[in-house]
C-alpha cells in the first residue's frame, strides 16, 4: 500500500472514485472547491463516470436525486451556505430512501461568514437539515486518512440503508495535505431491484416522497424511525484517547479533536490526568459509549469551534451524571493545542463543570 | 520533536512548491507531516504562503502559531511573520527582494541571495529551490538525497533540465551557507 | 366485423383521474401515453412528475416514475438520462414549476442540451394550491393573489418561457400548442411524438408546451375555458412551432466530448 501526501478535498475525490463514485454534480465554493476539480478530471478516466458543475447547489442534490435513482453511486459537496441549499433534496434523499454521499467542508456562518474552518453546522447535520422527520447518518473524520477510510465507509453505509450520508469536516480538513494510505474499497451489494431503469416488461415502479394518506405517512414515519434506531444501534463509532487514568475528558470531534490532542499532551506533561472522547460518527452519537464513561469520570470539557452545539448532545448523554464545561471559538478562528491547554488547566484547577456556558 | 516553518512570498514564487517537496520529503523520510496553504480570500491578492509541520508523533494543529522557522521571499511576508516566531528560531530570507533588517534578535538569521543565485544558474524560477538547499542545509529536516528525490516527484512530470536545474539551485543554496559560515 | 377504435393506452393504469372537469392534465397525460405506446419504449421511459396538480401522475402513468420537489425536475432527469443515456427520460412540469421555482433548473437544463424532453402545462395559474397567480398568468387575470387582476408594474409580465429557451443553442426542437379542441388534440399528440423522437435521435433538449385549460381555477365553465385559450391566452402565447433546428443541434452535439448521451 503506497502512503500518499495529498489534500483533504482531494482525498475525498479520489476516496470517492476508488469506492465506485460514479456520478458527481457540485457548485464551486471556498473551502471545497478542490472536490468538484478533482471530480471533474478523474470522472473522465473512469467507465460510466458523469461530473454535472451545476447552476446551483439545489440542482446538484436533484441531479444526484436522479442519479441514485438510476443506480450510480452519488456524491455531491459543498460547504456551510451551499449546504444550507442542498437541505431540501436531501430530505427528498431520505423521504425516498435513496443513497448519496453529502460533504460538507464547513466554513464561519451564519449567513455568507467567512470562509475559515468552523463547526457550526453541528445541528444541521445531526438534526437532519432539511423539512421533515428523517436523520442524517453524520461522519466527522479527524485525519486525511480517515477522510479517505470514511469517505469509502459513506458509501457504503448509504447503499445498506439506503439513506443518505454526510462527511462533515471543515476548510482546514480539506485544505490540509497529509500523508493517507487509500484501502481497498468493498465491492458494491446493492440490490438491483432498487434500480430505476424502466419497467422493462414488468411492472412499473414510484419512487416519491408524497403519501397524501397521514396514516400512510406515518407509517412511513416509522419505517425509516426504525431504520434510524438500527443504525443508531449499529453504526455508533468513537475514538478514546488517554482516557484510561483520566480525570478529566475532553470531549471533541474532527479539527477540534485534533487541537484537543495536543492540548493532552501538553497538559500530560504537566501531570493533568486529561484524555480525550471523540465521535466519529456525530449521528448517531456515541451516546451509551459516553454514558458509561461518565460512571467512572465526573469532568467532561466539550470543546468545540462553535458557541456549543455538540454539547447539547453531550448533555443529553450525560444525564446529570457528571460535570460538563464547554469551550468554544466560532466564527473560523482555530484556537491553538496551547490555548485549549491553558483552558483546560483553569477549569482542571477548579474541578468544575458547568462554567462559561450560557 | 515537533518543528513547524512557514513559507512566504509572492504568488508565482513557488512558495506552495517549497512547503509541498518539504512535505514530501519529510513523510519520505519517515516524519508524520501536515502541509496546510493559506486559502483566505488574500490569494488573490498576490501573497501566498504555506505551513508544514513535521513530527516524530501525531500531529495536532497544522496551523503555526509560532513557527520554529520562517522562509519568506518578498518584504511583506517577513513583516507579517517575523514576529510569530518562536524565540531560538532561524529565519531565511531572499536577500535579493528584501533589503530591510528583521527586527528578531533572538532568532538565527540567514540571509540568501537566492534570486541572484537562481538568475546565475539560467533559471530565475529556481529561487526557491536555492532557499530550500539553505534552509536544508542549516535545518537538517530532511536528509539531501531524499528531499531531492521528493522535489523530483511532486515536480511531476516536469522536464529533465528542469529538474537538473532544480538540483544545481539546491546545491547552490547548500553551499552558500556552508561558505557563508 | 367490429374494429376497436378507443382503448386505454398501455403505459396508462387503470386509475380515474383526480382531475377537474375539463382540466387539461388528463388529455396530456393520454397523450404521452399513447406516444410511448407508439413508439414502443414503455419499458425503458422513466418519468418525472412535478409537484402542483400533476404531482399523482404515477397513479396513472404505467412505466417508472420519479416525483421531482417543486421545479427541480428537470435535474433529476439529467441525473438519470446521464447514468442511464439510453433510456427516455421525461419531466413534466407546471407554469409555476418550470417558469417561477424551476425556472433555473429548467433554463440550465435546456441550455446544457440535456437530452431529455419537457412537457410543460400552461394554465396561467397556480391550479392545486387553489388559483394563485403564476408566472405566466395574463396581464389583468385575476387570481387569489392578483385579486385586481395582474399588474405588469407590480407582478412583471407573463413570461413566454419557449421563446425564451428556443434561444438557447442547446434546445433542439420546441413547439407550442393546446388542447382545447379535437384538432388542437391531434396537433399536440405529434408534437410529443416528436419530441420523444428527437430524444431517441439524441437531438438534444425538446419541449412542448401545451396551453390548457384549468376551468375550476379560471372560474369558468370548459367550453368558456377553451374559448379563452383562443380568444386571450394564444395572443400572448402564439401556438405553433418555435424552433426545430435537429441538424445544428446534432452538430453541436458532436463537437462535446463529454457527452455520455450524444
Amino acid at each position: 500500500m503506497n502512503k500518499v501526501l495529498m489534500q483533504g478535498n482531494k482525498i475525498i475525490g479520489e476516496a470517492a472514485i476508488r469506492a465506485g463514485c460514479r456520478f458527481y454534480a457540485g457548485y464551486p465554493i471556498t473551502p471545497q472547491n478542490e472536490i468538484p476539480e478533482y471530480m471533474a478530471e478523474r470522472l473522465r478516466e473512469v467507465e460510466g463516470g458523469v461530473f454535472i458543475q451545476s447552476e446551483s447547489e439545489v440542482a446538484a442534490i436533484h441531479m444526484v436525486i436522479g442519479a441514485s435513482a438510476a443506480g450510480a453511486r452519488s456524491m455531491t459537496s459543498s460547504s456551510s451556505p451551499g449546504i444550507s441549499l442542498k437541505q431540501e433534496g436531501i430530505s427528498s434523499l431520505a423521504a425516498c430512501e435513496l443513497p448519496a454521499v453529502i460533504v460538507n467542508m464547513m466554513r464561519g456562518g451564519p449567513g455568507l461568514g467567512n470562509i475559515s474552518p468552523s463547526q457550526g453546522d453541528y445541528f444541521q447535520a445531526t438534526r437532519g437539515g432539511g423539512h421533515g422527520d428523517y436523520r442524517v447518518i453524520v461522519l466527522g473524520p479527524d485525519s486525511a486518512q480517515e477522510l479517505a477510510d470514511l469517505t469509502m465507509d459513506a458509501f457504503d453505509l448509504a447503499d445498506r440503508y439506503r439513506t443518505p450520508v454526510m462527511i462533515l469536516a471543515d476548510g482546514m480538513m480539506g485544505q490540509m495535505m497529509e500523508p493517507v494510505i487509500f484501502k481497498t474499497p468493498k465491492p458494491r451489494a446493492y440490490p438491483e431491484s432498487f434500480i430505476m431503469k424502466g419497467a422493462g416488461a414488468g411492472k412499473s415502479k414510484i419512487i416519491r416522497g408524497l403519501i397524501l394518506d397521514p396514516l400512510d405517512m406515518e407509517e412511513h414515519n416509522w419505517t425509516l424511525d426504525r431504520k434510524y434506531q438500527v443504525i443508531a444501534r449499529k453504526e455508533t463509532r468513537h475514538e478514546l484517547y488517554k482516557a484510561d487514568d483520566a480525570e478529566l475528558i475532553l470531549v471533541a470531534y474532527g479539527t477540534g479533536a485534533r487541537i484537543a490532542k495536543g492540548a493532552i499532551k501538553r497538559l500530560r506533561e504537566s501531570g493533568l490526568r486529561v484524555g480525550l472522547f471523540r465521535p466519529i460518527t456525530l449521528w448517531p452519537f456515541p451516546t451509551n459509549e459516553l454514558r458509561d464513561l461518565a460512571k467512572k469520570i465526573e469532568n467532561f470539557l466539550v470543546f468545540e469551534m462553535s458557541t456549543g452545539q455538540m454539547v447539547e448532545d453531550v448533555r443529553l448523554a450525560i444525564q446529570g451524571r457528571a460535570r460538563i464545561g464547554f469551550h468554544g471559538r466560532p466564527g473560523g478562528v482555530v484556537p491553538t493545542p496551547v490555548e485549549l491547554a491553558n483552558v483546560v488547566m483553569r477549569k482542571y484547577d477548579r474541578k468544575e463543570g458547568i462554567i462559561d456556558h450560557y | 520533536m515537533m518543528v513547524k516553518t512557514i513559507f512566504s512570498g509572492f504568488g508565482g514564487q513557488g512558495v506552495l512548491m517549497m512547503g509541498y517537496s518539504l512535505a514530501h520529503g519529510a513523510m519520505s523520510a519517515g516524519y508524520n507531516v501536515t502541509f496546510l496553504p493559506a486559502y483566505g480570500a488574500e490569494v488573490r491578492g498576490g501573497t501566498a504562503n504555506c505551513t508544514v509541520a513535521v513530527s516524530d508523533d501525531e500531529i495536532a494543529s497544522p496551523i503555526a502559531s509560532e513557527p520554529d522557522y520562517i522562509v519568506v521571499l518578498n518584504t511583506p511576508s517577513l513583516y507579517t511573520f517575523q514576529n510569530r516566531m518562536a524565540p531560538g528560531g532561524a529565519l531565511f530570507l531572499n536577500s535579493s527582494i528584501i533589503a530591510v533588517e528583521p527586527s528578531r534578535h533572538d532568532v538565527r538569521i540567514f540571509k540568501i541571495p537566492s534570486s541572484e543565485m537562481a538568475e546565475k544558474l539560467g533559471n530565475p524560477r529556481t529561487a526557491n529551490t536555492v532557499m530550500m538547499g539553505a534552509f536544508l542545509k542549516i535545518t537538517g529536516l530532511v536528509p539531501p538525497d531524499i528531499y531531492l528525490r521528493s522535489m523530483e516527484t511532486v515536480m511531476g512530470s516536469k522536464k529533465k533540465s528542469v529538474i537538473e536545474i532544480n538540483r544545481k539551485a539546491f546545491a547552490a543554496g547548500h553551499e552558500f551557507l556552508k561558505i557563508a559560515e | 366485423m367490429m374494429k376497436k377504435v378507443f382503448g386505454r393506452p398501455q403505459s396508462m393504469k387503470k386509475n380515474i383521474f383526480h382531475y377537474c372537469a375539463g382540466c387539461g392534465h388528463s388529455i396530456a397525460h393520454r397523450l404521452i401515453a399513447e406516444v410511448i405506446d407508439e413508439l414502443d419504449i414503455r419499458g425503458i421511459t422513466i418519468g418525472v412528475p412535478p409537484a402542483g396538480c400533476a404531482v399523482l401522475a404515477y397513479n396513472y402513468f404505467d412505466i417508472d416514475m420519479i416525483e421531482a420537489q417543486h421545479g427541480r425536475g428537470p435535474a433529476t432527469a439529467t441525473g438519470i438520462k446521464r447514468v442511464l443515456p439510453d433510456r427516455i427520460v421525461f419531466s413534466y412540469q407546471g407554469d409555476g414549476d418550470l417558469a417561477a421555482i424551476g425556472i433555473a433548473e429548467s433554463f440550465h437544463a435546456a441550455n446544457r442540451g440535456e437530452n431529455i424532453t419537457v412537457v410543460f402545462i400552461n394554465n396561467a395559474v397556480y391550479g392545486m394550491t387553489g388559483g394563485q397567480m403564476a408566472p405566466t398568468s395574463m396581464l389583468g387575470q385575476k387570481t387569489t393573489t392578483s385579486p385586481a387582476g395582474r399588474n405588469n408594474v407590480l407582478d412583471g409580465y407573463p413570461i413566454q418561457v419557449s421563446e425564451i429557451f428556443s434561444l438557447l443553442p442547446g434546445t433542439a426542437y420546441i413547439e407550442r400548442c393546446t388542447v382545447n379542441s379535437p384538432a388542437s388534440i391531434l396537433k399536440t399528440r405529434k408534437a410529443i411524438r416528436k419530441a420523444f423522437q428527437y430524444q431517441i435521435d439524441g437531438l438534444g433538449f425538446s419541449l412542448v408546451e401545451i396551453l390548457s385549460p384549468c376551468p375550476t381555477n379560471w372560474k369558468m365553465t370548459p367550453i368558456e375555458s377553451c374559448r379563452w385559450i383562443d380568444e386571450v391566452m394564444s395572443k400572448s402565447f402564439p401556438l405553433g412551432v418555435i424552433k426545430d433546428l435537429p441538424a445544428a443541434a446534432k452538430g453541436e452535439r458532436k463537437k462535446g466530448e463529454q457527452r455520455h448521451d450524444g
